[in-house]
């Protein structure tokens, strides 16, 4: 296994993930390392993030004394209304997305497989506390983007020919930012792109149970 | 004017029995119907089936129904935060049907406007979507889902006029709207009632005729379920 001090940090994903947010993109974040993205979007573009629970232009969290129990994100953690935000019923929301008009949904994983199938919801036996918004967002979105570990716990491979718990929607991840490599989905399996400084393309296949394919010198991420 | 005022909760809650399905507004605990909650606490009403996107925490929101064992059935998208729903569920005492966030909200949607059921992508070739019908449109497969039926519809809002058009605030907002006139009977407590004429029409989110009964709350808790700062 690659040494923890080439791999990247939670931060690290964000940070690369932050990339493909583009100017005039809106997009909606889901929990866990994709809530870091907003903290490393260049401030030079224009950008709105949605969260499913009714807000368009989502800031920062407020200030201590300002929290304000009608303004929370998906998270339900307090936020703050950006100039130009504006607040909605969740079947505006769902319309959004349903829709296609968010351009960027970047979430969390337990699984992908080699299609693109992601499972991020559900691990049978133990407690289940539902898929929220997760389903309408990969079942809709054009342009996913999985932010997550590229092993488990265990050591095993998150990157998997199919996934082995309960899926999320299906054939719908285009991309893949991992702690060890930035990764397409083809029709063909996936195909590596970046690796993050210091890894090899031999750790990454080696933490990668599904079909990778590699083209050509990977270059490593710029961050 | 039509008047859709009622004095109380007591008697915004009329007709609320044991075996009755409601649906409940809030996302998290914001937007809550906390009066009508605390009400069906107070009554006691057992076997019920909640339609709600959460389930509250242990010590609010639906947690106090969960705590005295008086939902059978819940219908959410997400339930976490919540120790005795766990044991609850996972002691086989209480029943869940999770659902996705849109189709909950469109299920409601659908309940109030008058369409027998949608078709939604969210949930094909999951778990989901076993034994229900799907169809395929332009290439793309889809789930057919059904409107919800209930009796009782429990909407918070944050000003509404005695005609029972609602305003809401901030993403309070959430399943509320969703759920006026999406049941027998909804009922809506607000933050402050006003006289007809005193909101401006334009600013209107829900017109009075989705709505039968409403009421000025007390005491509202309005808890902040994870309290995220930053330092001046």
């Amino acid at each position: 296994m690659t040494k923890d001090k080439f791999m990247l940090d939670k931060d690290g994903i964000a940070k690369r993930i932050a990339e493909e947010v583009k100017d005039g993109y809106y997009v909606n974040l889901g929990i866990g390392i994709p809530t870091l993205v907003a903290n490393f979007v260049r401030n030079d573009i224009e950008v709105e993030f949605q969260s499913e629970n009714g807000i368009l232009g989502m800031g920062p969290f407020p200030f201590e004394g300002e929290e304000d129990a009608d303004l929370i994100n998906a998270g339900k953690q307090t936020i703050t209304a950006l100039p130009g935000a504006s607040f909605f019923d969740s079947a505006m929301s769902f319309g959004m997305i349903r829709g296609q008009h968010v351009d960027l949904t970047i979430l969390g994983a337990m699984e992908v497989a080699e299609n693109g199938d992601i499972a991020n919801w559900k691990i049978p036996g133990k407690m289940v506390k539902g898929m929220g918004g997760a389903m309408d967002l990969v079942a809709s979105a054009e342009n996913i983007i999985v932010a997550m570990m590229h092993t488990n716990k265990a050591g095993d491979s998150k990157l998997l020919k199919k996934c082995s718990l309960p899926l999320t929607g299906v054939a719908c991840v285009t991309k893949i930012v991992t702690n060890l490599a930035v990764i397409e989905v083809t029709k063909d399996g996936f195909k590596l792109l970046e690796r993050a400084p210091g890894v090899s393309v031999e750790e990454i296949k080696k933490a990668t149970e599904g079909k990778l394919l590699v083209e050509g010198n990977i270059p490593e991420m710029k961050l | 004017m039509i008047r859709k005022t009622v004095a109380n909760v007591e008697d915004a809650l009329q007709g609320v029995e044991n075996g009755m399905t409601f649906m409940l507004g809030g996302f998290g605990l914001s937007g809550i119907p906390e009066n009508a909650i605390s009400e069906l606490v107070r009554l006691n009403v057992k076997n019920l089936t909640c339609i709600s996107n959460n389930a509250g925490v242990d010590d609010f929101g639906l947690g106090l129904l969960l705590q005295k064992k008086q939902i059978d059935k819940m219908v959410s998208s997400y339930v976490g935060e919540n120790d005795e729903f766990e044991r609850q569920m996972l002691s086989e005492e209480l029943d869940v049907e999770l659902i996705p966030q849109g189709t909950l909200a469109a299920r409601c949607q659908a309940a109030q406007q008058g369409f027998p059921a949608i078709y939604t992508p969210a949930g094909y070739g999951t778990e989901v979507s076993q034994f229900k019908e799907t169809r395929e449109f332009d290439g793309k497969m889809y789930v057919l889902e059904k409107a919800f039926k209930a009796d009782f519809a429990f909407v918070k809002a944050w000003k509404g006029d005695k005609a029972g058009n609602l305003i809401f605030k901030g993403t309070a907002r959430n399943f509320n709207p969703l759920m006026c006139g999406a049941a027998k009977v909804t009922v809506v407590e607000v933050e402050e009632l006003v006289e007809p004429g005193e909101l401006d029409p334009n600013q209107i989110h829900i017109p009075g005729i989705f709505v039968q009964r409403i009421f000025e709350g007390k005491n509202y808790e309005k808890r902040i379920e994870k309290r995220t700062v930053r330092k001046k």
